[in-house]
């Protein structure tokens, strides 16, 4: 299975990891609350919540405030504050290495950008004037803001990105990356994604498209991935950044590689602004693009880390995009829904969730998906339910998934590399 | 009543300090606020908007520039809340 279509400069590799979730702080505090089969959902405490409907989310574990000093918290949206603490520990956890900035680039996606700085800046508007806006008040709110302050923080004069693409932005950020990678513009590039957006006028826009679990009384039972009692996601919020490089400048170096980029796949439906294709024929050719990408075919696929987030429809669309991808060879890989756990953290989610099938595949360990109890008769895939799921022996390929309002279809193929 | 220059310099100094993390202490009547002190403009008239609201005095865009160091802007804060 391994594809010799490309020399080592074009294989991309990821040597670096890091992430704030609801689960945890960082990469490792999120991966083993993940096998544990831990939520982070829980009620929100805000005194707006019972203006709403929906009065759950999963914040992140870790405040930034408990990170970073006060000056940096002031200067920054909380998704840039996200971003910041995951390209960090991404980039330390690559063993900062040193990079010609110009040879250094940054891709940091946001679905909605800096939506609670602009809500904020909007009320000190009309409620004390035009003069108490304060001037970082569009750096911050600006969708590239975060990707702005990663690439200063790594000093990437390359190029610096920002992916919209709502629920997929954070796994196109990835695919981007790629890109920028194989078409010789950097050498290294940290890419993920990142949002911040538990607030009452995203979670009210959510609620008025009936897109959210109303589970309330039940906040770690509300997301529940192809359970015949899901009614909807939970907003999340958090950051995923990887160090991607390529294959010749990490063996170069010495650097620990977690797994390959193997292939992408994007294509968009042109079906609906906010209803997936109900057959998944757009979400399916990305997933094809990615395995054929990738030198594969669809037998090589062993876990898939589903978009799956918990609404009634999109569940099932998947599941026939995925069939229709890898057809007989559908049973052959497991699939784990994270988002049961994560709540859905719409532009970090293609990051996070790539980081956790790069892990799944490290580790050789397939993540549980949780509140599964009375499985979908339309969910013909092998779920990966209660205890995580041992991985074979050899060589493996995996694919994220990740899918947004839009009509926006992204699938990253990840392949396990012998170090 | 009319706050004390050594009033208006701690409460200037906490401002500058959460903005910028400089220490407190370090923000001296005689430090320039590029010069010594490193501020940019951006951050300049983040303390000009949260010292108006903190003094509760108003300060014309046109008169920042005029408030090079720190006791300048110590003395303009007491002239313009006496």
């Amino acid at each position: 299975m391994a594809d010799n279509r490309l020399t080592d400069s074009q294989r991309v590799v990821v040597t670096g990891l890091g992430a704030t979730t609801p689960l945890g702080g960082d990469v490792a505090s999120t991966w083993s609350a993940m096998l544990a089969g831990q939520s982070g959902v829980e009620v929100l405490t805000a005194d707006w919540v019972d203006t709403l409907p929906v009065h759950i989310a999963a914040p992140v574990a870790v405040d930034p405030s408990e990170v970073l000093p006060v000056p940096q918290i002031r200067r920054m949206d909380r998704s840039g504050q996200f971003a910041l603490i995951a390209a960090r520990e991404a980039w330390a956890d690559a063993g900062s290495p040193e990079i010609d900035p110009e040879r250094m680039g940054v891709v940091i996606a946001s679905g909605i950008g800096g939506v609670t700085t602009l809500l904020a800046a909007y009320d000190t508007l009309k409620e004390r004037g035009a003069r108490r806006v304060l001037p970082m008040t569009v750096p911050m709110l600006m969708p590239n803001g975060p990707a702005a302050v990663v690439g200063l923080e790594l000093k990437a004069r390359a190029g610096v990105h920002t992916p919209v693409s709502a629920c997929s932005s954070g796994a196109e950020a990835i695919a981007y990356a790629v890109d920028m990678l194989r078409s010789g513009r950097a050498d290294v590039v940290a890419a993920g994604g990142t949002e911040a957006a538990i607030h009452p006028l995203p979670l009210a826009g959510f609620a008025a498209m009936q897109a959210l679990s109303t589970r309330n009384d039940e906040p770690e039972r509300a997301s529940r991935p192809y359970d015949k009692g899901r009614d909807g996601f939970v907003l999340g919020e958090g950051a995923g950044v990887v160090v991607l490089e390529t294959l010749e400048h990490a063996r170069a170096r010495g650097a620990r590689i977690y797994g390959e980029v193997a292939g992408t796949g994007i294509t968009a439906d042109a079906h609906h602004m906010a209803q997936p294709d109900p057959v998944g024929a757009g979400a399916a050719r990305a997933m094809s693009m990615a395995i054929s990408g990738a030198g594969a075919v669809p037998s090589d696929v062993v876990h898939i880390n589903a978009h799956a987030t918990s609404t009634p429809v999109g569940d099932v669309a998947e599941v026939q995009a995925i069939r229709n991808a890898l057809g007989d060879a559908t049973d052959g890989a497991c699939v784990s829904a994270t988002k049961s756990m994560t709540g859905h953290l719409l532009g970090a989610a293609g990051a996070v969730e790539s980081i956790a099938t790069l892990l799944a595949l490290y580790h050789r360990k397939a993540p549980p998906t949780t509140n599964l109890e009375d499985l979908d008769d339309d969910v013909s895939l092998d779920v990966v339910k209660g205890e995580p799921r041992d991985l074979p022996d050899g060589e493996l390929l995996a694919l994220n998934n990740s899918f947004g309002f839009g009509g926006h279809n992204v699938a990253v193929a990840f392949r396990t590399v012998e170090q | 009543m009319a706050k004390s220059e050594q009033e208006i310099l701690e409460g200037l100094a906490e401002i500058v300090n959460e903005e910028t993390g400089i220490p407190a202490g370090d923000v001296k009547p005689e430090k320039s606020f590029t010069d010594d002190l490193d501020i940019d403009s951006l951050s300049m008239m983040t303390i000009v908007v949260n010292a108006e609201e903190k003094f509760g005095v108003r300060i014309p865009d046109d008169d920042v520039k005029g408030l090079s160091t720190v006791g300048d802007a110590v003395s303009y804060i007491q002239k313009a809340s006496a």
